[in-house]
């Protein structure tokens, strides 16, 4: 108890000193989470929605991968990463490793099952009430998903947010793959980290505490904007 | 139950049948349809007249026989339909029915014009801006039909499109259809209202568990049915 | 149409983001170097006078002396900073290094509950503490994880005359992390741990944990530094990395490295030129493989 009130206040003076270096850290987790969930997103929701409105063989596999793979750990998918972006690796010429794009790319590739699923889950429960019309549009499976993409967009944002904390939270792959380097690849999770085995808890704590807090905020941006949409085009 | 041949049908059934697992839904259905005319599908609930409509629309794939459609020019029949619950768009009136052109034949420099023509004709222009999904149950079924007759299609498929409104949304319906019809479009639909029957239909199209019983002039039929089974639903029926 | 053509300009724009290293015009070199260097606050004091000096740019990324070699193994990094002696030799034998350096020295410290089961409290001998730790079966964490660390552990041991693994699960807790993890175990277990003198002065979080035994010869740690070999990995940047190393031996980087300091005390002591001989140096270095 007597941690988690320091902590606290700790926290409080941490945000309002502005800090140069916390303020440097928490733009690039949100840089890099950020970035990571547009590509998820990108790449994920018409996966998620394809596999919903369509009628093909192994469907259903791969509907069970899909939502498998939302429980990849972090930590293997950062050690596979590692490998392929490693010098020694098949992509290493790239130099990505040990830079922010490195951890983009690892914190992508956790994160699109996640949207691809979940997506697919939303997708198909509007399908039941849309296919009727949609058949008798004469719409193709592909206008159909992208039109139930865009009407499912209020559900769909709920994921996108899922994604972003889930991105936000993790520390195991960016930790590898980013080499938590000072000033270049040090995230918050991965600060947390690095404090907690310094044996500073309630700083650890402390720059955890402000991470929820940015994640809160984010959501709740995400939330008025909602709303606003809703109120302004229904 | 056999038709006598009509000269230029726009739809022919052929020996149309439908079974969901073992049980049979439709058996043994043959008829033809003209255009020009409105037809009026009658039944009991559960005979199968909503499966009827979907199997003629392309909603649901045929167990067995044949739907064979006949367009004026050779150019493909186009086909709308209207359920009993409008299903809208999260978006705009305007945009549901501009989203209905953007997936027909009309070409594109004619969806401006003809979205805001069909809202104006279903009454609705003041809500073009409106979000679909926040207009009265009436007000969606006129728009179900804005959006229906805005791609001019050859035939119009309406499944109880009354049943759960108002008498005052159910007239403004029934207006709207009587207007899609003054432009050339085939009307077939299905009502358990055997006064909105007796408004609408030119003939009627009588379904008893999974088989067409008859297929009567409107004025005839309401004097006195052909088959049993729908002179027993008639007698059945409240007035 | 035309939302489709921005959408994938937008793609586009965004992979070029990622794949393009922001700023590669900033020279830098990565070193592959261990959580004592790093944690101990070393590089936060020595870089800074590095960079303005050299205007390259350090990025370190800090692991163990096991995780770190196998960065140099796979040219992952441009220079190699750790402290076992051993796999420094081994890994300069297996052609993946240039030349091996010694820079600096600090030294192991035997960690305890101020309550002190074992009684080695006081005591200048390591093995002696270690033969009454295994005697009175007190909780002792060790490290685990290939480290420079782990390897003295390991070497103390044997000079013991004791095999820890065959109590594994008991009184041996083998943790398989970092200084600052294994000293948290051991603060909240209350148990004997060997620590670094640099991360233990870091250290915040002590609870009932004290320096119990130091000062024996054998607790000198060195540590070298290696250019990662050129001739296997062509990448590594090789005239960077030999300023980076050049300036660590020098006067500069030596005192530098000597100003280092934590509560007043001293973290590490510059080695590098002959003549700056610690008084350890005559002793058996303790990491041999």
């Amino acid at each position: 108890m007597d941690t988690l009130t320091g902590s606290i206040a700790a926290a409080l003076q941490l945000m309002l000193g502005a800090d140069p270096m916390l303020l440097g850290i928490i733009g690039l987790s949100l840089r890099v989470s950020l970035v990571a969930v547009l590509i998820a997103t990108v790449i994920g929701a018409p996966i998620g929605a394809a596999v919903a409105v369509g009628r093909f063989r192994g469907r259903r596999a791969a509907i069970v991968t899909m939502n498998g793979l939302m429980g990849l750990p972090p930590v293997v998918v950062g050690l596979l990463v590692y490998l392929l972006l490693s010098r020694a690796g098949p992509l290493g010429s790239l130099g990505l490793l040990f830079t922010p794009g490195a951890m983009i790319i690892a914190q992508a590739i956790l994160i699109t099952p996640i949207i691809a699923a979940l997506t697919r889950q939303i997708v198909e429960d509007a399908w039941s009430e849309y296919r009727e019309l949609l058949v008798s549009l004469r719409a193709t499976p592909w206008q159909a998903a992208r039109t139930l993409l865009w009407d499912t967009r209020y559900a769909l944002s709920t994921v996108v947010l899922a994604g972003l904390g889930r991105a936000m939270a993790e520390v195991g792959a960016v930790m590898i793959v980013g080499g938590n380097i000072d000033g270049v690849t040090r995230v918050m999770t991965t600060t947390i980290a690095l404090e907690t085995s310094k044996g500073d808890l309630p700083l650890a704590l402390a720059l955890g505490l402000i991470l929820i807090l940015v994640v809160m905020l984010l959501n709740a941006a995400a939330f008025a904007t909602r709303e606003w949409a809703v109120r302004k085009y229904g | 139950m056999a038709d006598a041949i009509i000269a230029t049908p726009l739809l022919r059934v052929d020996n149309l049948g439908y079974a969901s697992g073992a049980t049979r839904i439709i058996g043994g259905v043959s008829f033809a349809l003209n255009a020009g005319s409105r037809t009026v599908v009658l039944g009991a609930n559960g005979a199968g007249k909503s499966v009827l409509m979907r199997l003629l629309h392309g909603l649901l794939p045929l167990a067995s026989g044949r739907v064979e459609w006949f367009a004026p020019n050779g150019r493909p029949v186009v086909q709308a339909m209207v359920f009993q619950r409008a299903v809208m768009l999260r978006r705009s009136a305007l945009a549901n029915v501009l989203y209905a052109l953007t997936l027909s034949h009309i070409p594109p420099t004619d969806h401006g014009a003809r979205a805001f023509e069909a809202l104006r004709r279903a009454g609705l222009e003041e809500l073009a801006e409106r979000p679909a999904r926040v207009l009265s149950g009436g007000e969606q079924q006129r728009l179900a039909l804005a959006r229906a007759w805005a791609i001019r299609p050859d035939v119009l498929f309406l499944d109880e499109p009354t049943a759960s409104l108002d008498p005052a949304a159910t007239r403004d319906v029934e207006t709207a259809i009587l207007g899609i019809e003054q432009d050339g479009t085939k009307i077939v639909m299905t009502t358990h209202n055997l006064g909105q029957a007796r408004r609408l239909a030119d003939e009627i199209l009588f379904v008893d568990e999974g088989t067409v019983t008859e297929h009567t002039p409107a004025a005839e039929f309401f004097r006195q049915p052909r088959s049993p089974e729908a002179a027993q639903f008639m007698e059945g029926e409240l007035p | 149409m035309m939302l489709r053509r921005t959408f994938a300009l937008y793609l586009l724009a965004l992979v070029g983001a990622i794949v393009l290293p922001a700023h590669a015009q900033d020279k830098f070199i990565v070193v592959a170097s261990t959580t004592s260097t790093e944690q101990s606050g070393l590089f936060g004091h020595l870089l800074p006078a590095f960079e303005q000096k050299s205007g390259i740019k350090v990025r370190v990324v800090a692991v163990g002396t096991g995780q770190a070699l196998d960065l140099g193994r796979r040219g992952d990094a441009d220079v190699v900073f750790v402290h076992d002696e051993g796999a420094e030799k081994k890994y300069l034998d297996e052609g993946f290094g240039v030349k091996r350096f010694p820079v600096m020295y600090n030294d192991f410290v035997l960690i305890g509950p101020t309550g002190d089961p074992a009684k080695i409290a006081g005591g200048k001998d390591i093995v002696e503490a270690l033969k009454k730790i295994s005697a009175a079966q007190a909780a002792f964490v060790s490290r685990g994880d290939k480290s420079g660390t782990h390897a003295a552990e390991l070497h103390y041991w044997k000079l013991a005359g004791i095999d820890p693994a065959g109590a594994k699960g008991t009184w041996y807790r083998d943790t398989g992390s970092g200084m600052g993890p294994a000293l948290n175990t051991a603060s909240s277990m209350n148990a004997y741990v060997l620590a670094d003198r640099g991360t233990w002065l870091s250290f915040r979080n002590r609870a009932e944990l004290a320096v119990l035994v130091q000062g024996d010869p054998r607790l000198f740690n060195q540590y070298g530094v290696m250019l990662v070999n050129p001739d296997r990995h062509p990448h590594v940047k090789q005239e960077s990395g030999q300023q980076f190393i050049d300036w660590l031996i020098s006067p500069e980087g030596q005192q530098a490295i000597g100003s280092c300091k934590t509560g007043g005390e001293q973290l590490f002591f510059p080695n590098s030129v002959a003549s700056h001989k610690p008084e350890f140096r005559n002793a058996q270095s303790p990491a041999k493989q």
